[in-house]
């Protein structure tokens, strides 16, 4: 089986260059100028870019357990809508994946039935309850790429000194959800001027910043590989520059929804603005943005996390954290940073390809002759509008709701496979 | 005032969407209440056919009194709906209890929520308009509205007017929506009280003064607001103990004098004597405690009728 992809702008070695890519099978066969060879499908991408697939290394697909959100099915059809062919699912499931039964389970199903391939992290600790060690070397025989108790935080400083150099010990990188329980309290959104006025309990910068401190200091003394989840705050972004100029080996992501949203998206109580950590200050998210330019921010993830229409019906302060994150991010990033000139394509492209690839070791986000058949075609002219009927996603907790967006996915192909077209 | 503005079927979630003139506009439809109020029938017939529901899923006897007072004078059918005999408690959401009634041909609700912003949500489900009986730390119009309203009576001018509240800021509504009110109406405004129960950025977001001297923050003051210390806040670790508070916030004899001379004492309540406040200042002849609780119900006679499209 060969597919033929023509005329198309193609992302290539950190260019958009005039190229034909050949696929043989699951495989990039060649990148050329011109191919004349004869091929079983030929996609004519005039007028379009074609990119690396997108990889997120941060997302809920809520199976086992939760499947009223969100399934291994309706997950990765929403993330290969969103242009992703690789996606690293989180732990908190239920039961917990914090054993090799059910990194298994996920990985079989994905691969009989999902739209993209899946990558599972394990957690740090049993059942994510911050107790005791989970059993991670089973589970990275069985394929995990990482640990994290994600949506959770080990509280107990000893106990992570021990999950990290047990971590240490197989090369197993952590990833931390920093919050400091005591400091988060019951707070809903950024402890800043819109929590003043709405009344609404408030969780600090520091919530986040005395635990990424915590962890720095543990990786420095274990050498633990540590990635910073969904980094929020403009201190927080100190702190990893200082490790990372000390040359430790710590990384960190950020959001779409950190990018691009302040506290003030909270103003109405949307719900759909409700996420940990929460969305802050524009000084925030402004030092992200120049972070995620420099590459003191290493990628994107999007924290895909959805939850159903009816748990975030409620009273703002009752609804869950989370926002769903596939379907609106690139076209939100597109539209509102590259569009408006402050974030060049070629650098959002890397954050969401080669870089998260490279972060957790995969061999994906690069389009050369050999690499997996992973491609995205998008039409950067074509507009979006998400709403209820048109998302793919089982929930609809994105802030774009109704919002037009630019920068559409047409193609994604995974493995030579197309698995979504417009 | 012979403008027309146009309350009907409008939501009041806080006094942020009102001008000051729609503010006056209310104050002064309320003093018509009020006398209607000194009548030995207290009743008229305006809103005859038209049902308001008090929906209290947090509980406060007074409020929910004042305003079923209210609206019975002003011949409203009315019906309670309250969490402790309800079916929230047995896991419904806001949503299904909101259609449930909505189904009973509810015209208004009020409500009483621990949840900021669930009178927008009541409003959604509803499509009704709301009256927001406090929500959470977020608002309290109609509090607000009968305390500018016994300023406003008495003094017969807010602008200019330098008011301070002392106490909780941090978890009163009340002061939320004072300052809005307050400070639309042109008072400049001190709030005062311990750091550990100030919110952040309280002068950038209300444009009032932030002081947490009480001597400081009485000086030329026309009116003085004393708020409710709770003790559960000891307990949360935000103070050490009721009576170190008391030694640094009460509002008495001594610390009043402060203020100025025949300066307004005012209190939302319910007082807690002898903590934020004295009998001798609570029970003085500068104290419109009592009054403020009067005009509530005239207040909220106003809002029911101007948003129900009563006839006069």
């Amino acid at each position: 089986m060969k597919k033929l992809i023509k005329n198309g702008t193609v992302y290539y070695k950190g260019a958009f260059v005039k190229k034909d890519i050949l696929i043989i099978k699951d495989k990039i066969s060649e990148i050329k100028d011109k191919i004349t060879e004869p091929a079983d499908e030929v996609i004519d991408t005039k007028g379009k870019y074609v990119f690396p697939g997108f990889v997120d290394i941060h997302c809920h697909l809520r199976d086992p357990g939760q499947t009223y959100k969100e399934d291994i099915i309706t997950g990765t059809k929403t993330a290969a809508k969103g242009g992703y062919t690789t996606v690293c699912a989180m732990p908190n499931t239920e039961p917990v994946v914090d054993n090799i039964a059910t990194v298994e389970y996920i990985q079989r199903r994905a691969k009989d039935l999902g739209f993209c391939k899946v990558k599972v992290i394990g957690a740090i600790t049993k059942q994510i309850d911050g107790k005791e060690i989970s059993e991670m070397a089973s589970m990275q025989e069985g394929g995990i790429v990482a640990v994290s108790d994600d949506g959770h935080c080990v509280q107990n400083g000893k106990l992570m000194v021990n999950c990290m150099k047990y971590a240490a010990n197989f090369k197993i990188p952590v990833i931390i959800h920093a919050e400091d329980y005591n400091l988060a309290g019951k707070g809903q959104i950024h402890s800043g001027k819109i929590a003043t006025q709405l009344g609404l309990s408030s969780i600090p910068s520091i919530a986040e910043e005395v635990i990424i401190a915590r962890d720095i200091m543990l990786a420095e003394s274990t050498k633990c590989r540590l990635h910073v989840a969904h980094v929020s705050s403009a201190k927080a972004l100190e702190l990893i520059k200082q490790a990372k100029d000390k040359g430790l080996p710590v990384t960190c992501e950020v959001t779409p929804h950190h990018l691009l949203l302040n506290e003030e998206a909270c103003v109405h109580f949307d719900t759909n603005t409700k996420c940990k950590p929460p969305l802050r200050e524009e000084k925030d998210r402004l030092a992200l943005l120049e972070a995620l330019k420099s590459g003191l921010i290493d990628c994107i993830a999007t924290d895909h996390a959805p939850h159903a229409d009816y748990e975030k019906e409620l009273e703002f302060d009752k609804a869950p954290f989370g926002i769903n994150g596939f379907e609106a991010a690139f076209a939100s990033l597109y539209t509102h940073l590259v569009a408006k000139g402050h974030l060049t394509l070629e650098r959002l492209l890397e954050s969401m390809t080669a870089a998260p690839a490279k972060l957790l070791g995969m061999k994906a986000g690069v389009l050369e002759n050999g690499s997996p058949a992973d491609i995205t075609i998008a039409d950067l002219k074509g507009k979006i509008i998400l709403t209820g009927e048109t998302m793919l996603s089982k929930a609809k907790n994105t802030p774009w709701l109704g919002k037009p967006l630019q920068g559409k996915i047409v193609l994604t192909i995974c493995d030579g496979r197309i698995t979504y077209k417009a | 005032m012979s403008q027309n503005f146009n309350f009907i079927n409008r939501s009041v979630f806080d006094l942020d969407d009102y001008s000051p003139d729609e503010i006056m506009y209310i104050l002064e439809a309320a003093k018509g209440m009020k006398e209607i109020n000194l009548r030995e029938y207290k009743k008229i017939p305006t809103l005859r056919g038209k049902t308001v529901c008090t929906l209290f899923i947090e509980n406060s006897t007074r409020t929910r009194m004042s305003f079923e007072l209210a609206a019975s004078r002003l011949s409203a059918d009315v019906v309670s709906f309250q969490e402790s005999t309800s079916a929230l408690s047995k896991g419904e959401s806001l949503q299904d209890t909101v259609y449930t009634l909505n189904a009973m041909g509810i015209d208004l609700y009020v409500i009483r929520h621990s949840s900021p912003g669930s009178p927008q949500l009541v409003n959604k489900y509803s499509g009704k308009p709301v009256i927001n009986g406090g929500d959470g730390r977020h608002a309290h119009p109609t509090q607000a509205l009968l305390d500018i309203f016994s300023i406003w009576e008495r003094i017969g001018s807010i602008k200019g007017l330098k008011i301070t509240i002392v106490g909780d800021i941090l978890n009163s509504r009340v002061v939320r929506s004072n300052l809005i009110g307050m400070k639309k109406l042109g008072a400049s405004v001190t709030v005062c009280g311990p750091r550990t129960l100030m919110p952040g950025q309280m002068e950038e977001v209300y444009g009032c003064r932030v002081e947490y001297d009480l001597k400081t923050a009485l000086k030329d003051a026309d009116c003085v607001m004393g708020l409710r210390m709770q003790l559960e806040r000891q307990t949360e670790g935000l103070f050490p103990s009721l009576e170190e508070y008391t030694k640094h916030y009460v509002l008495s004899k001594d610390t009043i004098k402060w203020a100025k001379k025949d300066a307004l004492i005012m209190h939302p309540g319910p007082m807690n004597r002898g903590v934020e406040i004295l009998p001798e200042i609570a029970d003085s002849t500068q104290s419109i405690i009592i009054e403020q609780v009067a005009n509530g119900v005239a207040v909220r006679m106003a809002l029911l009728f101007l948003i129900l499209g009563g006839k006069a």
